[in-house]
């Protein structure tokens, strides 16, 4: 037993924290919140070149090769650096929808495009209001084509591919429902730009009007695709939440050391330690978590769904918390455009919805303990 | 990163397993599995003896204290083994609990300070339980401040001799030693002035008074000590040294509440898996499931927080500071978590008789006695800045009685 990242890995997160400090400074996230651009593509390309985007992806189809445990590396700095990149989109959701179901064609298709950079994928998976549910799923295949409406949709506007959820039969039951390949850009598809609480994140609407669909992975299975694909997705996404609440403590910790009033450092209030003590509490128990879902993700165990639920719930909890009390330590500075407090608030509060909210994660790890304690 | 067995590892836990299988009090097991904090009591027979006699058996196979040398009455396991250990031996593991202190606080000191005669000679027999270990460091006057203790320690001859009073002393009732810190100089500045020794309970002079608990139990102790006589040789530590290696104590102490204890979340996922509501099940009610997410994930965090840190111990660092989390987190927890069960049961959630079957009290007792999780072995203030001074780094609070030397710090507040 050994409950750390190895040596190289380590490394791995070393080389990735410095690359992201050069590459990703808090100006290129400012330009895409101020709206100057959608997203950081001189990132996009720097990340493609250090083999970022393909580091979970098969050597045969252009990627690393290396595996989960170094995508969880990676997505942590992502998340501390608040990358204003489509990486969640395309690395957490598209491309672990592709190798879990994609046929040898559309991963030969799409893979090598996303490690080298050269496509955007999403998934449309919502929509509206609620959480994933099959009932919820309107939009309708048939005859290879899509019609309905997908909202949110994660980087939907820049977005070159989708993988889509869509409705093949009229009950409640998972069966219903089935996977479909959509190339946005051949024509069928309609993006309209949606705002959020998160401009460095942009999300948006897409209207399918006869658009031309090719069937990821059987038809039927759809259901249960999109539930593995969401449960890695949130280990991914809770490495990312956790490089946030580390960053949010810090920069509370950093300010309660420079900042003076009555005559001494804030830091040296217990008032003021013990809300920065308990966001150290809750980060490290997000990481915890994060740690043994990352090995369940990468050693395919019997517990993974246990232990990617409670990673999710755990890290959505830690990002907030630290984002929240990351302002309230500043003080009124704080709460100023200015500082970078608002952006972190902004990250935990959109990602702690995206991939399903608290209620149905919680729901998830209840079922699922549920399940293997019967078993 | 790997949290299944090495080949080794496996081969660890079979031996471990088969053992355990062999010898464990079976008897006990069910009553075992379902108490929880406050609530680890056998009826119709002292659980002291229990525990003694499970403690002994261990030992006489070499399943005691594993990480302590062999020489000294352990198994010379590594870190990783102790692991394996703890959860093959299960609901068997609260049997330690009156141990705890001896082996998770006293035992470390005696070994880290005490010279090789001392413990060839002490240690055996407290890995064994047959001797059994108290920590008396809180006075009066001296709690979360404990360098603001009392108790004299005075030189004479080869001896010394020890004048003073110590409170909230677990176990002290039915200890054989206990460590002792005392102040040797008044006129230093109150860090500079501590002694640390050990000592035999029966010495003459002890008195030891049980406290009748907020639970209505009597877990803990005053002791009072007058002209108690300790030889030099028991001693552990240079004279008014005492500071620094009580933070040896304080620091396993943490590590050892933090790790032993159990969350109340398995006995609450167990209640609630049962529990009928008005309108149905409360396992499908989406509060229920709500609260249940949030301690199940505090409880696995906390799980996997000390896994890390055995891994650090395993690649030799030192228990830090950061394994105050461990006791942080659990007794808020264990706290909340005893209120809501009783929640969930209406009117009848206050009833502590016998013949409430449901959940046998046990989130009853646990309320009562989880304030003192809070406070035992550091409150959670003082818990929260250690945290944030040494593992944050955030500047030491301004003490006003730093540089005062002891005897002229004020002793009343008006």
């Amino acid at each position: 037993m050994n409950f750390d990242f190895s040596d190289e890995q380590k490394q791995m997160r070393d080389a990735a924290r410095q690359s992201l400090a050069e590459k990703c400074p808090p100006k290129a996230v400012r330009e895409v919140l101020d709206g100057k651009a959608t997203h950081d593509k001189a990132l996009w390309a720097g990340l493609a070149e250090m083999g970022f985007l393909g580091v979970a992806i098969p050597e045969e189809f252009g990627g690393a090769g290396a595996g989960h445990l170094e995508l969880c590396v990676i997505a942590e700095e992502m998340g501390r650096a608040l990358a204003p990149v489509r990486f969640s989109s395309t690395v957490y959701l598209a491309a672990e929808a592709l190798l879990l179901a994609g046929s040898d064609a559309q991963k030969q298709k799409w893979l090598p495009k996303i490690a080298a950079g050269e496509a955007i994928g999403t998934l449309a998976l919502f929509e509206g209001k609620g959480n994933p549910a099959p009932q919820g799923i309107k939009l309708q295949a048939s005859g290879g084509t899509l019609n309905g409406v997908k909202k949110p949709v994660p980087d939907g506007a820049i977005a070159d591919f989708a993988v889509v959820a869509a409705r093949t039969g009229s009950t409640r039951r998972d069966a219903d429902i089935s996977l479909s390949l959509v190339d946005l850009k051949a024509g069928g598809v309609e993006a309209r730009a949606l705002t959020n609480i998160d401009p460095t994140h942009g999300q948006a609407e897409l209207t399918f009007k006869n658009a031309k669909a090719e069937p990821l992975g059987a038809a039927g299975e759809g259901w249960g695709i999109l539930t593995q694909v969401l449960d890695r997705a949130a280990v991914l996404m809770a490495f990312e939440q956790l490089g946030g609440s580390d960053r949010a403590l810090e920069m509370g910790r950093d300010y309660a050391l420079d900042r003076i009033a009555f005559g001494r450092p804030i830091g040296s209030f217990q008032a003021v330690k013990h809300i920065l003590a308990d966001m150290y509490v809750s980060a490290t128990l997000a990481r915890s978590n994060c740690y043994y879902s990352a090995w369940a993700l990468s050693t395919n165990a019997a517990d993974f769904p246990e232990a990617a639920a409670a990673a999710r719930i755990s890290a959505t909890q830690a990002f907030q918390h630290c984002s929240k009390n990351n302002i309230q330590v500043h003080g009124g500075m704080g709460f100023t455009w200015e500082s970078d407090c608002h952006i972190y608030y902004r990250r935990a509060n959109a990602t702690a919805v995206a991939l399903g909210s608290l209620s149905y994660w919680e729901r998830q790890l209840i079922d699922r303990m549920r399940k293997k304690n019967a078993a | 990163m790997n949290f299944d067995d090495t080949p080794q590892e496996a081969a660890f836990r079979a031996e471990a397993r088969a053992w355990i299988a062999a010898n464990a009090p079976k008897q006990y097991e069910e009553e075992l599995r379902k108490s929880s904090l406050g609530g680890t009591v056998l009826k119709n027979v002292n659980i002291l003896e229990v525990a003694k006699a499970w403690q002994k058996k261990k030992a006489d196979a070499g399943w005691a204290c594993l990480h302590w040398p062999k020489e000294y009455g352990g198994r010379g396991s590594s870190s990783i083994e102790c692991v394996i250990w703890q959860q093959e031996e299960g609901p068997f593991g609260k049997l330690s609990g009156m141990f705890f202190i001896g082996h998770g606080m006293c035992g470390p000191t005696i070994m880290a300070f005490a010279g090789e005669a001392e413990k060839k000679k002490y240690l055996p027999p407290l890995a064994s339980g047959e001797k059994v270990w108290c920590q008396l460091f809180s006075e009066p006057a001296g709690g979360s401040d404990i360098a603001g203790l009392r108790t004299r320690a005075e030189k004479r001859g080869d001896n010394w001799i020890i004048n003073g009073q110590k409170i909230w002393t677990s176990g002290a009732h039915y200890s054989d030693y206990g460590i002792l810190l005392t102040r040797t100089d008044p006129a230093v500045a109150k860090h500079k002035g501590l002694t640390m020794f050990f000592l035999d309970m029966k010495s003459p002079g002890v008195e030891i008074r049980p406290i009748k608990q907020a639970s209505g139990a009597s877990d803990f102790n005053e002791v009072y000590f007058a002209d108690v006589t300790i030889p030099d040789s028991q001693r552990l530590g240079a004279v008014n040294d005492g500071w620094n290696v009580s933070l040896t104590t304080l620091m396993n102490e943490r590590m050892s509440i933090g790790a032993g204890v159990s969350t109340g979340f398995p006995e609450l996922f167990d209640f609630c898996n049962s529990l009928m509501l008005e309108d149905g099940p409360a396992i499908q009610d989406r509060s229920v499931r709500s609260r249940l997410a949030n301690y199940a994930v505090k409880a696995s965090g906390l799980k996997y927080t000390s896994m890390r840190a055995i891994s650090a111990l395993s690649n030799g660092e030192r228990p830090g500071p950061e394994n105050s989390i461990g006791k942080l987190v659990l007794g808020a927890m264990l706290q909340d978590i005893a209120s809501y069960a009783m929640d969930l049961e209406g009117a009848a959630g206050a009833l502590t008789s016998a013949d409430e079957e449901i959940v046998n009290g046990q989130f009853q007792q646990m309320l009562l006695t989880s304030p003192s999780m809070r406070i035992a072995g550091g409150t959670d203030e003082i818990l929260r800045n250690i945290i944030a001074e040494r593992v944050l780094g955030l500047p030491g609070d301004i003490r006003v009685d730093k540089d005062v030397p002891f005897n002229k710090i004020p002793t009343k507040g008006r």
